[in-house]
């Protein structure tokens, strides 16, 4: 009986492996194929139209990474501080205030995100920066920062919190202000999980979908520098989520989309090896200076 | 008569520390053996290899010859790597330094080895708490709040209990790994007291948690350092005239 | 001299005055925007909420009656994903809390781990479409919805549930071990049932996200309209989180209210997991016997 039980438990400890490498080797299976059927100067074109067999998933990439560069920018900056805020300035009453709402933003789901994006943000940016429509790469950024600054904080303030105290009771002992003490101790201290914490955020808000379907107005064009913001965009997560349903199984434009899956599954991938792989460093870092 | 015979145990860890460093003793059957020392010495490693604990810490190397007495004077070898371990805890107990109850009713506790050995009788069950918690003292304090959680004792009950808890499994061995370390001196007194009763019955073997207390305690003392045993005599004996010079140097006090 | 230093010690302290006001600014920024959803949802959502809207079906094109089929199907959804994820999930971490030893194949399930949190929800729906729709054949499906979020789950119930099994001591462990109990005993006895409140508030999370998910169902289980309810775990059917995105972009000439009404079930039941999570937690916590 416990033979059986044991060796049932270790099955599902390795099935995350078996699912990881069985999404990996599914989409490739799938998405494949589209190398043989369409060349790759057509994948590399900056023209998105599959009706008419152009199938430029560059306006794609790009449209996500504008996307995510607009996230970032207002993520990065007010995540990081507000998890500075959290663990070393805020009174105990505001931390009590500030982590469940964290938590609550984290719960939203992106759908909900993407409705409040159309009917208040959309026109509230049309009217604020007149332009002829809300529903821009600039919308999306809006929702996607938002998206990720609860990954963002708690990751980072996880790692703020796990800096011993001895290092800021050495720092204010030497007369530093716990201004300075955050600066030059704390944060150094944290760095890499600080680091991990923007990747991980700047990752989920590469991964979004519905809420960048929903906002950004889904047109394919090539942005041409930071103020392709205020244009409509359309994203690889999006395109998919448009696409999928209305496409002919084993079709080239199927076969395309799942490539695309391929490319956001490589990015997830490399993403997420290099923040762990940030983490683990930090931790036997850690063990070397605790033991 | 001897419940054990230690011939040159050797136990190493993974990190390459040799805890034990071929020691010999024998251990008498029902009276108090004493294995003091400074900390570090190995005592601890020497207990836990009497009822194979040392199998879920990260002992890499045991060497030597272990061997317990069964009471058909028939002897089983601890070494055996394909020993019951299961049955070998049921015989050979243990008591750890902090009292470790488990999370839940101070009866259950006491019946909890008996249930994992599959036993269901609610007598017989009833029996061993009543039985366990006389021989551990703690009966008259606990008899009215069985089904309270263990918990809400006090520290030296706590531990009473945890001794209570391996008396009930009706042991042949009971090991004490420092059992007073935390508490106070009278439940020390108590648990001291209680081990002069029980050792009528159960081979006792003791670290104690300080040199006043194996001298108090000791039938057998046996001064374990760094990893070897240095002299093994009567308890009295042992602690009154000793033979080696650093058995004498840590009985005054001059180091550890 | 001594002016000086005073002089500088005030400079110092204004700039920290300044830099803390920038940071408590920064975490007002991050709360204002779900302090606003929040209440702007409720505010223009109450008011379609009636025993009709939660029991009725979708009439006239989706522009008026209820939304009892996709509150129905997003139950559905849920307690198929809880199905598939909770059994593997739970067994996954018993294994690396009390059975992994410390090797490369244990650090290589443990990146495995994170990777498949991390996969863009899109791609698990890709993932679902191809495996479970097309190639084992259960069509757009409960089923093949359920096991698609399943997988997607996986990760948070695995990863939240070592963390409950790792905090029960492992004194607790020694000790039964110590009185002649085997390895699954301590667990099944001792490590399990100390741990359940902490287990169940990882599923529970990892529910409250399966829940409000859209892309990973989007291909392989949710439907736009339909006029009858599921009647097996081989039909189609109607999500919150889907129907929301449907009647708010989809659909010319929606009254709003519906929209936000819909927003609003949606929003508390998402929620509501949220606070029954926290909720078990801080009850265990005040709870625990050790």
């Amino acid at each position: 009986m416990e033979v059986f039980i044991t060796s049932a438990i270790k099955v599902a400890g390795y099935s995350a492996i078996l699912f990881v490498l069985a999404i990996f080797v599914f989409l490739l299976t799938e998405g494949l194929p589209a190398i043989r059927e369409v060349s790759l100067s057509v994948l590399l074109s900056q023209r998105w139209y599959p009706i008419e067999g152009y199938y430029g998933i560059l306006p794609l990439l790009f449209g996500t990474l504008l996307v995510t560069i607009g996230a970032a920018l207002i993520a990065v900056p007010v995540g990081v501080g507000t998890a500075i805020y959290i663990a070393e300035v805020s009174p105990r009453w505001a931390r009590e205030i500030l982590k469940p709402l964290v938590e609550i933003m984290a719960g939203v789901p992106s759908v909900v995100l993407g409705f409040i994006g159309i009917i208040v943000l959309a026109s509230t940016l049309r009217q604020v920066l007149s332009l002829p429509t809300g529903l821009t790469a600039f919308a999306g950024s809006l929702l996607l920062g938002a998206i990720s600054i609860p990954t963002i904080v708690s990751v980072a303030e996880d790692a703020l919190d796990a800096v011993p105290r001895s290092y800021r009771d050495a720092a204010l002992a030497l007369g530093a202000t716990r201004w300075q003490t955050i600066w030059k101790v704390t944060l150094p201290a944290a760095r890499s999980g600080v680091i991990t914490a923007v990747m991980l955020g700047i990752g989920r808000a590469i991964g979004e979908t519905m809420t960048v379907m929903m906002v950004t107005g889904n047109a394919p064009v090539m942005p041409t520098g930071l103020s392709s913001l205020f244009e409509p965009a359309r994203t690889m997560t999006a395109t998919i989520a448009a696409e999928m349903g209305e496409v002919a199984t084993d079709s080239t434009h199927y076969h395309v989309l799942f490539l695309i899956g391929i490319i956001l599954f490589l990015i997830s991938l490399s993403v997420n090896l290099t923040a762990s792989a940030v983490l683990l460093r930090q931790r036997k870092r850690t063990e070397r200076i605790l033991s | 008569m001897n419940k054990f015979v230690l011939e040159n145990l050797h136990v190493k860890y993974s990190d390459g520390v040799e805890a034990l460093k071929g020691v010999s003793l024998e251990i008498p059957a029902k009276s108090i053996t004493v294995l003091f020392g400074p900390a570090g010495g190995g005592k601890s490693t020497l207990l836990r290899t009497l009822n194979r604990l040392n199998d879920l810490s990260d002992v890499t190397e045991v060497s030597g010859r272990v061997a317990m007495f069964n009471s058909d004077s028939s002897a089983t070898d601890l070494l055996n790597p394909r020993l019951d371990v299961i049955a070998l805890r049921r015989r050979v107990a243990m008591v750890f330094a902090r009292p470790i109850v488990l999370p839940m009713t101070i009866r259950e506790n006491l019946t909890y080895g008996l249930t994992l050995a599959g036993e269901r009788s609610t007598i017989r069950l009833h029996e061993a708490v009543e039985r366990s918690l006389q021989q551990a003292a703690l009966w008259d304090e606990v008899k009215d709040r069985l089904d309270e959680p263990a918990i809400s004792l006090s520290g030296g009950q706590q531990q009473r209990l945890c001794l209570a808890r391996s008396l009930a499994l009706d042991p042949e061995v009971i090991l004490l790994d420092e059992p007073t370390s935390g508490l106070d001196p009278i439940s020390t007194t108590k648990v001291e007291a209680s081990l002069q009763e029980i050792k009528m019955n159960y081979t006792v073997i003791l670290v104690p948690h300080s040199i006043q207390q194996a001298a108090r305690t000791a039938d057998q003392a046996a001064f374990i350092l760094q990893g070897q045993l240095i002299e093994q005599a009567d308890g009295k004996e042992l602690f009154l005239n000793p033979r080696d010079k650093r058995t004498q140097d840590y009985i005054e006090g001059r180091f550890g | 001299m001594a002016s000086t230093t005073k002089t500088n010690s005030a400079r110092r302290n204004s700039i920290q005055t300044i830099g803390f006001s920038g940071l408590t600014l920064l975490a007002i920024l991050t709360v204002l925007p779900i302090l606003f959803i929040v209440v702007y949802i409720f505010v223009k959502g109450i008011s379609a909420i009636s025993v009709e809207f939660l029991t009725g079906f979708p009439s006239n094109g989706m522009r008026s009656g209820g939304i009892w089929p996709a509150i129905l199907g997003t139950v559905l959804l849920t307690f198929g994903t809880a199905i598939c994820a909770v059994p593997i999930g739970i067994a996954a971490a018993i294994y690396l809390s009390e059975y992994a030893p410390d090797n490369r194949w244990t650090r290589l399930i443990r990146i495995s781990i994170v990777n498949l949190a991390g996969i863009p929800s899109v791609v698990y729906g890709l993932f679902g479409l191809g495996i479970f729709v097309l190639s084992l054949q259960m069509g757009t499906s409960i089923l093949a919805a359920s096991l698609t979020l399943g997988i997607m789950t996986l990760p948070v119930v695995i990863s939240t549930s070592e963390e409950a099994l790792r905090a029960v001591p492992q004194s607790f462990r020694v000790v039964s071990r110590s009185l002649g109990g085997t390895q699954w005993q301590a667990i099944r006895r001792i490590v399990l049932p100390q741990s359940v409140s902490g287990i169940l508030t990882g599923v529970i999370l990892g529910l409250e996200r399966a829940a409000g998910e859209t892309a990973p169902i989007l291909f392989t289980g949710a439907a736009f309209y339909l006029p009858t309810l599921p009647s097996s775990a081989l039909d189609e059917t109607m999500a919150l989180p889907y129907h929301l995105y449907v009647i708010s972009t989809q659909v010319p000439g929606m009254p709003s209210d519906i929209q936000f009404g819909t927003a609003l079930v949606l929003l508390v039941l998402v929620l509501g997991l949220n606070l029954l999570a926290t909720i078990i937690r801080s009850r265990a916590r005040r709870r625990r016997m050790w």
